[in-house]
């Protein structure tokens, strides 16, 4: 690849140590005890990972542009291959930035939220699921996807009920999650066995040039079912999200920003990937999958979960749900099966990932000065904390789509492709599920601005840390910045979505 | 400590051989089936047997948990090292032809041994590792660890 800022040597191998710089850094985070210095491994790792990323994302921009890799010089398709363009490049600038911005956050907070001994190995398995998210973000073989995958789950576990110390429904929490994403994982390689079992192959690009040549073929078929049911669990497909808001709500305030801004984003992406160019979308087979199985789910996910949202208590679970309405949006872009559509799932992604990094930081901040979670206890935060309160707002507007968000673009730009298809329908769910947004949105703000605060709550008012202030700034100035000036987000998720097409074509 | 004589007697002339087994899985692997995860597991149920017969006490004095922990990791760092390291010499990652200046088949050679043994090295600590886990539980439900 033609270096872009980086030397020569490195960028060469960007596509490999992107991954292997955070797995390799969370063996001496398990190794030392001291939480600091685990934590600076993981902010080493992940800024790395987020450097390289910059560079693979330059070196994509180009039309056409695929960067290959052959893992330890076994030329693809019999070795592993890391094959990226401009799609994959979207995606690990995504998880490079906002995996950054969340370990600047995790110094406070995990220092809040986890013991003292065990946070070495806190950091040590987030590097590890990192390394895992990157790693399915990169691959180009469908089983080393599947590995990376386990790699991400399962450190995604061990993550997620170390929340149990502030409330041991987490440890349910994240068995739940354990057993739901086993099998997702387990149906994803069932499918992958039924693909190789017809194509001999394991490569994504040659099986989709197999898949190609075969033509109509049962076992193949049967695969790409299990495919997308597996990966479904992971992406929070309506109705397979049931994991997914106990996960969130009760894993601890870093893991619920980092994991709602990346795991499922990730998982929408292995979609995009097997639909578009390891199967064709325009055979019949995908096509009725996207137009009979993806959409209905997609807009049932929308109304529903959003619905369900209306009646939660818990603020961290109310946007869990919330974020499964949201994965509706990504998904109805890409069952449109159109150029515009997948442009406009693929912008929601992005968008997705700076209006809920923004609102779960800012809960992070509520939950570190006060230990807060219920709606109840937001009483009078404006008047508290009415930076925190404001970027909160901020992350809550955009989430409804106000003007001036990046929530309005993305909404702005999938409603256009709705239209370009002729689907009215798909219209009026996106503005139902808006309006049922206004609502939840509003009763978390009123008792933020309207209600008077407690006395006993405005003489302890604490500051928030600069490491989480920063942050949280720069995620609510995102969804500010990108609502206006949206050419950037909008030519990024364009060259993802035709990078997708092109390689499908190109199969 | 355990009260059956038989027991005792058997399992100390077994474990060393169960070891020495174990060793040869991880040094043939190249050439038959096994490696470093087979031999990692063989090693690891030597000491699990250990501390059947003998008793906790003794396994974690033979083997303490700080070491569980800290092989875990060291075996991973050995296998990306062998990663870095064909980086360095100006391979691809992983490529272990490039290990060895003048002949490849050398080099591979280097390359999978080194990365077998930090398998060992992890599945024979991860092994240990849960089973002290699970072996230090108290009744109350807690884990002793906290």
């Amino acid at each position: 690849m033609e270096p872009q800022f980086l030397p020569a040597a490195i960028a060469a191998h960007a596509p490999a140590l992107l991954v292997m710089i955070p797995l390799i850094l969370s063996a001496p985070a398990a190794m030392i005890t001291s939480g600091r210095a685990a934590w600076l491994l993981a902010a080493i790792g992940v800024g790395s990972a987020l450097v390289l990323a910059v560079e693979i994302f330059l070196a994509t921009r180009a039309e056409g542009a695929v960067l290959s890799y052959a893992m330890g010089g076994w030329e693809p398709p019999l070795g592993i291959e890391f094959r990226i363009d401009a799609l994959n490049a979207a995606l690990l600038l995504l998880l490079g930035s906002t995996g950054f911005l969340a370990i600047v956050f995790a110094g406070p907070s995990v220092a809040d939220e986890i013991s003292r001994q065990k946070r070495s190995l806190f950091y040590s398995a987030f590097l590890i699921c990192f390394a895992g998210l990157s790693g399915v973000a990169s691959t180009g073989d469908a089983f080393n996807l599947f590995v990376f995958l386990e790699i991400s789950s399962i450190a995604t576990y061990a993550i997620i009920a170390m929340g149990w110390s502030r409330d041991r429904q987490a440890l349910t929490a994240s068995f739940n999650y354990l057993v739901m994403g086993t099998i997702g994982a387990t149906f994803f390689v069932i499918g992958v066995g039924f693909i190789y079992m017809s194509t001999g192959t394991l490569n994504m690009a040659d099986m989709g040039r197999a898949i190609a040549d075969l033509g109509a073929n049962r076992a193949v078929e049967v695969g790409f079912a299990f495919i997308l049911v597996g990966i479904g669990l992971k992406a929070a497909l309506f109705p397979l999200h049931q994991w997914l808001p106990n996960a969130y709500a009760y894993a601890p305030n870093f893991v619920t920003t980092f994991l709602a801004t990346t795991a499922t984003k990730i998982a929408f992406y292995v979609i995009i990937r097997f639909s578009y160019d390891v199967f064709s979308i325009n055979s019949g087979l995908v096509t009725n999958a996207m137009l009979w199985v993806i959409t209905p789910l997609a807009i049932a996910g929308m109304l529903v979960a959003s619905t369900q949202a209306l009646f939660q208590n818990n603020v961290r679970r109310l946007f869990a749900y919330s974020s499964v309405a949201q994965v509706g949006y990504m998904l109805l872009g890409l069952g449109m099966a159109t150029s515009l559509g997948l442009s406009a799932g693929m912008l929601h992604l992005i968008n997705h990932a700076m209006m809920k990094g923004a609102l779960f930081m800012a809960l992070g901040a509520f939950a570190l000065s006060y230990g807060i979670r219920r709606i109840a206890d937001f009483k009078g935060l404006g008047q508290v904390m009415p930076l925190t309160s404001a970027a909160f707002t901020i992350g809550a507007l955009s989430l409804v789509g106000v003007p001036f968000t990046v929530g309005f673009i993305s909404k702005f730009y999938l409603i256009q492709a709705a239209l370009d298809a002729g689907w009215w329908w798909a219209v009026a769910a996106i503005l139902v599920s808006s309006v049922i947004a206004v609502f939840y949105v509003y009763r978390i703000l009123v008792a933020i601005w309207v209600s008077p605060p407690d006395e006993v709550r405005k003489a302890s008012a604490k500051r928030v840390p600069l490491a989480i202030a920063i942050p949280l700034a720069i995620l609510a100035g995102a969804n500010l910045v990108f609502g206006v000036w949206a050419e950037p987000i909008v030519a990024m998720a364009r060259a993802a979505a035709d990078a997708a097409i092109l390689a499908g074509v190109a199969s | 400590m355990n009260p059956y004589v038989v027991l005792r007697v058997v399992s100390k002339l077994l474990i060393p051989l169960i070891f020495l087994f174990g060793l040869y899985v991880h040094f043939h692997g190249e050439y038959s089936p096994g490696g470093g995860f087979s031999a990692g597991v063989v090693l690891g149920v030597g000491v699990i047997l250990f501390a059947l017969i003998f008793g906790m006490e003794a396994a974690r004095k033979a083997v303490p948990p700080y070491a569980a922990r800290f092989g875990m990791a060291l075996g991973a760092l050995l296998f990306a090292s062998v990663g870095f390291a064909s980086l360095i010499m100006g391979g691809e990652f992983l490529n272990y032809t490039v290990l060895h200046p003048d002949r490849t088949y050398v080099g591979q050679h280097i390359g999978i041994i080194a990365v077998e043994l930090g398998v060992l090295t992890s599945v024979t600590s991860v092994i240990i590792a849960i089973f002290y886990a699970f072996a230090g539980r108290e009744r109350s439900g807690d884990t002793a660890e906290d």
